[in-house]
């Protein structure tokens, strides 16, 4: 059977996704299977236009730190995360939204980027891809 | 056989990898993929994921910040 990486999404925070993303990308690239669960803050992400929304997780500082981040990133020829998530998507990876958080944080299927999304599930939708996987990560 | 070419020069993590990854897909068995990169990290990563990816791995030329890696798929 093949290789998998399964990681929750629950921090919508900036470098956060970018962890999430590369780490993804990085196990498809090599072969392998990858799964992100999107939950909590996290699913904030997958709104229209909202992948690169979020903040810093440290020194944010309303939103300066976050601009020197992104200039530095910009020097460094970082890919954005609308980049590196069209590749997860190209390579086969696959996305799955909590439907318990877009419950209790009243998010419509409609305010989501629908065709990154191939599932809408719950904990055993997570289970289930987390007991075939060989790496498992809470970001 | 079709020989393709990869330009990741100037691109970093996790860029190189991911743009090896895609252009063997499009490959087709037998055909040749030439990276060529100036990322330090990518070009040991790459040989790595080409082993683990079950391809062959042809040459790995040039120094750590301007190499050019050959595959066949």
């Amino acid at each position: 059977m093949t290789e998998r990486t399964t990681i929750v999404v629950a921090s919508g925070d900036m470098d956060k996704l970018y962890s999430a993303l590369i780490i993804a990308n990085g196990s498809l690239s090599m072969g392998m299977e990858a799964s992100l669960y999107f939950t909590f803050w996290g699913l904030e992400r997958l709104k229209k236009g909202g992948l690169q929304k979020g903040a810093l997780s440290k020194m944010h500082l309303l939103g300066l730190g976050k601009l020197f981040m992104t200039s530095r990133m910009k020097k460094a020829n970082v890919a954005s995360l609308e980049r590196l998530m069209r590749d997860y998507k190209e390579l086969g990876g696959k996305v799955i939204a909590c439907d318990m958080t877009m419950e209790i944080m009243g998010v419509s299927r409609e305010s989501l980027q629908q065709d990154l999304i191939d599932e809408y599930g719950a904990v055993g939708a997570y289970i289930n891809e987390a007991r075939q996987s060989n790496i498992t990560l809470f970001i | 056989m079709a020989e393709i070419r990869v330009d990741v020069r100037q691109e970093t993590c996790p860029v190189p990898l991911v743009e090896m990854r895609k252009a063997v897909r499009r490959a087709e068995p037998g055909d040749i993929i030439e990276i060529s990169g100036t990322h330090p990290a990518s070009q040991k990563e790459i040989p790595m994921a080409v082993e683990a990816l079950g391809l062959e791995l042809l040459a790995v030329e040039g120094t750590p910040d301007a190499w050019t890696i050959r595959i066949r798929r």
